[in-house]
């Protein structure tokens, strides 16, 4: 790792300056220089220098080492969310890509720092990596590096079972805070005549359905958890019979999914939101003449589509440019809905100029589900040319569906919808009253993958340390998948899990 | 300094190996191994190296894809996403199957492991060296033909600099005696190899795809496991029906010839092969003989016998005998040579009735460690 040359350092305070210019705000930005190995270790440890040893960043290195080798694929850049906002560029990049990549980079440190799921996000993440990574290597040293090694693939392998709002949370509202709404009503029915009151409701049911109503609370002060949990994590790191330095490894684990979160909420934001800066910048500013077609070279690969994906940075930026389009015409709101004439539509310009005050709104309020969700729109697929596909049942192959609008969006949302995770829940963790953990998967539509969900199950088991079950749907039938320690069992449920 | 990385990326490897260890058995008797040769290395799929997590994706895959086309159209699978911004904290994107690079060394090594092969003793001879000269540094004297002229205009260049007669208006560089320099090279020995695998096999009318199919994927794991043993190894090939002949190592593997079978005829190329090429004395020489078991006449077999007796016995660190099940073979050949040796530690037989067994055979020509 080494501090930027002399002319790089030029091209940032260039850079910088544009990026003040058009009104972006940055936490302050540190690059670094990297040769490829370097880059390919960090890429591989997520762009933190220091990370606890595990064996998938060595299988991440091998992946990458080799796809850059064959020339199959290379790491640009490389931005972490932390403030000061560290960025790599690779050595021997041509000088229009280290520009391209510097204001690649000041786009994903203003959204960084603006975008509101990422507020809860700890800038010194790198210190906070570094911090566990050595408490790990200390255990390791403790316990044998296969036996921690081994029981943070368990802990990976659950990393997903977060709850996206958690972060969002009061802590104090969150335990016990909905006093019973109806205890007023003391079970009576509703009566509106004050002389029928003794048939309504008369002694002996109030009585009774007080009882049950005690009872029904009783119950549920028992129960744990209270109310179905989506953290799943934090939830077995305070109930699972774990050892000290157990809980503190999924502790490590927990955090830094919670940390990664909202990049996963934002990819296709963050990227359109970099893209269009990089592009105004680069095509506005920064760029000079003999640059232009190795300017494009490079971005007619970024934006590149292939049929059978979503580019996320195409998406992205083509959405930017489009809300700014249509806020500049004025082509929005009651008016602009209510207008079915596609002649009047075309021209409708009212030059209100509001583009930019729109786009840096959008940057600050949405994720990629509500920004999908509000400005994916009839014309927008249209023009893009959007489509689902679908695995064809006889052939096997991937054949275009449908390029119905309103199949394709809700298609996109659902794939966007928890980043393409299913919703997991704990909701028992005294199942049967055996002490079993019983999770529950609401579906939605689309089944758990089975083989991974046994091994899951096992993995969960080995936390539990008593079986685990999961409520889900399979072929449209509730079922449930059990494991006791030594056997994956599926059975019937008569009901689905709703939470 | 090992770097972190390194550490993690050889706790993968361990994790890889372990996995190759464990499904061993499974590897050596599928054949196509030996298809995904490189050079060097081994790649063999590994379909479960990644990490279990609850998942959605129990129904066919879809998405929702950009471009042209008319529903109905097929859609190619997408590249893998090239461009800026790899590395963003998600991992795992889809299912690629991975691709592990395993040297055939490494390969070797584990299969030593886990069949507990010995390592193999050389013969008393030194090996053969023969030198090569590579050109590796540059010294100041030497014939005009290895001049280096990069580094005497360097030197040149430098001279002049340093003297103030270099002119930027009228670069002419004139290089003298002291600025010439000339490539000068390095005697490095390479040792040659001593050691040749003789391979030997029927290809009659009773040997169908799958007896061959068993010998071939037996004799890569014997060509992997010696060639680790020596450095340089030669492999020559012989088949045979009721004549024989020495053939290329594809012809050895694709080639299906039909007729009766005379093993002595192979027996007397190789012996032949032995005698002209390689001098025992100098070689360490493995043969390995696949057949059905199915000779064309007791007259043969004793031919055979004697054959191996005086010359193929003596002459070689081991000879195998492995005998592929076949519907159409006695496989009485094994018992002859078995009865017409009883006790010769040089002489290995197997019989390998399925790919299963072949892990056994395997072991049973390599233990011995010859």
């Amino acid at each position: 790792m080494a501090p930027i040359p002399q002319y790089l350092r030029d091209m940032q305070v260039e850079i910088q300056g544009y990026a003040d210019e058009f009104g972006l705000d940055y936490f302050t930005q540190i690059f670094e220089m990297l040769d490829y190995r370097e880059m390919c270790e960090i890429a591989s440890y997520g762009g933190f220098p220091v990370r606890y040893p595990h064996w998938r960043f060595g299988m991440e290195y091998d992946h990458m080492i080799k796809s850059h080798t064959y020339g199959l694929s290379k790491v640009y850049e490389l931005v972490i969310n932390t403030d000061p906002c560290y960025a790599y560029l690779l050595e021997g990049n041509s000088s229009v890509d280290q520009k391209l990549v510097m204001a690649h980079v000041y786009g994903h440190n203003d959204f960084f720092k603006n975008n509101n799921y990422f507020s809860r996000t700890d800038g010194r993440m790198i210190d906070v990596m570094a911090n566990s990574a050595s408490r790990v290597r200390r255990y390791m040293d403790r316990h044998g590096v296969s036996a921690v090694e081994s029981f943070i693939d368990v802990c990976l392998s659950l990393d997903n079972l977060i709850d996206p709002w958690a972060p969002f949370r009061d802590r104090a509202h969150d335990s016990g805070g909905e006093a019973g709404e109806d205890e007023g009503a003391n079970g009576r029915l509703r009566n509106v005549r004050g002389y029928l009151e003794d048939y309504v409701n008369p002694p002996a049911f109030i009585a009774e359905q007080q009882e049950k109503a005690k009872a029904e609370k009783e119950a549920s002060k028992r129960k744990v958890p209270v109310q179905p949990e989506r953290d799943v994590l934090g939830f077995l790191i305070s109930h699972a019979p774990l050892e000290s330095w157990e809980a503190d490894v999924l502790g490590i684990i927990r955090e830094e999914a919670y940390y990664f979160l909202p990049q996963m909420q934002t990819k296709i934001m963050n990227e359109g939101w970099a893209s269009y800066w990089h592009s105004r910048i680069m095509t506005e500013r920064a760029m000079t003449a003999s640059e232009v077609i190795d300017y494009a070279d490079v971005v007619s690969s970024v934006f590149a589509t292939a049929p059978g994906q979503l580019n996320p940075y195409k998406l992205g930026v083509e959405l930017v440019r489009d809300i700014e389009d249509r806020w500049n015409k004025g082509q929005f709101g009651a008016e602009w809905e209510a207008c079915d004439d596609i002649e009047e539509k075309m021209r409708w310009n009212k030059e209100l100029g509001l583009g930019q005050k729109k786009i840096f709104e959008v940057r600050k309020l949405y994720n990629d589900v509500t920004f999908v969700d509000e400005f994916f729109t009839l014309d927008f697929c249209r023009r893009q040319k959007f489509f689902t596909f679908t695995q064809n049942r006889r052939s096997g192959e991937l054949e275009i569906e449908t390029r119905e609008f309103e199949k394709v969006k809700s298609k996109m949302l659902s794939q966007l919808t928890n980043f393409g995770q299913p919703f997991i829940y704990v909701v028992d963790a005294n199942y049967l009253n055996r002490g079993e953990l019983l999770l529950g998967h609401r579906h939605e539509g689309e089944d758990l993958k089975l083989d991974y969900a046994r091994d899951t199950l096992r993995n969960m088991e080995r936390i539990w340390r008593r079986p685990v079950s999961i409520l889900s749907v399979v072929d449209d039938k509730p079922k449930r998948i059990r494991y006791d320690g030594s056997e994956v069992t599926i059975s019937d449920e008569t009901t689905a899990f709703t939470a | 300094m090992i770097s972190r990385i390194d550490k993690d990326h050889s706790r993968f490897r361990e994790i890889v190996r372990g996995k190759i260890r464990d499904n061993l058995r499974k590897y050596i008797s599928r054949g196509d191994m030996t298809a995904r040769k490189g050079k060097d290395t081994v790649s063999i799929p590994m379909p479960s190296i990644d990490i279990p997590r609850f998942t959605l994706g129990g129904g066919g895959q879809s998405g929702v894809g950009q471009g042209d086309g008319e529903p109905g159209d097929p859609v190619g699978q997408g590249e893998e996403g090239e461009g800026e911004g790899a590395g963003k904290a998600g991992e795992g994107e889809g299912s690629k199957t991975l691709e592990v690079d395993v040297t055939l060394d490494e390969l070797a090594a584990i299969l030593g492991e886990e069949l507990g092969l010995p390592r193999i003793e050389p013969k008393g001879t030194e090996s053969l060296h023969t030198n090569k000269d590579r050109y590796v540094s540059l010294r100041s004297t030497g014939p005009e033909s290895l001049r280096s002229f990069k580094a005497t205009f360097k030197r040149a260049l430098k001279r002049q600099l340093a003297s103030g007669t270099y002119m930027p208006n009228k670069p002419i560089i004139t290089p003298v005696r002291e600025d010439k320099r000339y490539r000068s090279w390095r005697t490095d020995p390479k040792p040659q190899s001593n050691a040749v695998i003789i391979y030997m096999m029927d290809v009659s009318g009773s040997m169908g795809d799958e007896q061959k199919e068993i010998v071939r994927i037996e004799s890569f794991w014997i060509d992997t496991w010696l060639r680790s043993q020596y450095q340089g190894l030669e492999s020559r090939y012989i088949i045979h029906d009721a004549t024989a002949r020495e053939v290329e190592r594809d012809t050895f593997f694709r080639t299906r010839e039909s007729g009766g079978t005379m093993i002595s005829s192979a027996y007397k190329v190789c012996a032949d092969l032995i005698e002209k090429e390689f001098p025992p004395s100098n070689w360490n020489i493995y043969a390995f003989h696949f057949s059905d078991g199915d000779n064309w006449s007791v007259d043969d077999t004793s031919t055979c016998v004697s054959l191996l007796k005086d010359t193929l016995i003596p002459a070689c660190n081991q000879f195998g005998y492995g005998q592929v099940e076949s519907p159409y073979g006695s496989g009485q050949f094994i018992k002859d040579i078995r009865a017409a040796f009883p006790s010769n530690e040089k002489l290995v037989t197997s019989e390998i009735t399925g790919k299963d067994d072949i892990m056994d055979s395997i072991k049973e020509f390599l233990k011995g460690g010859r």
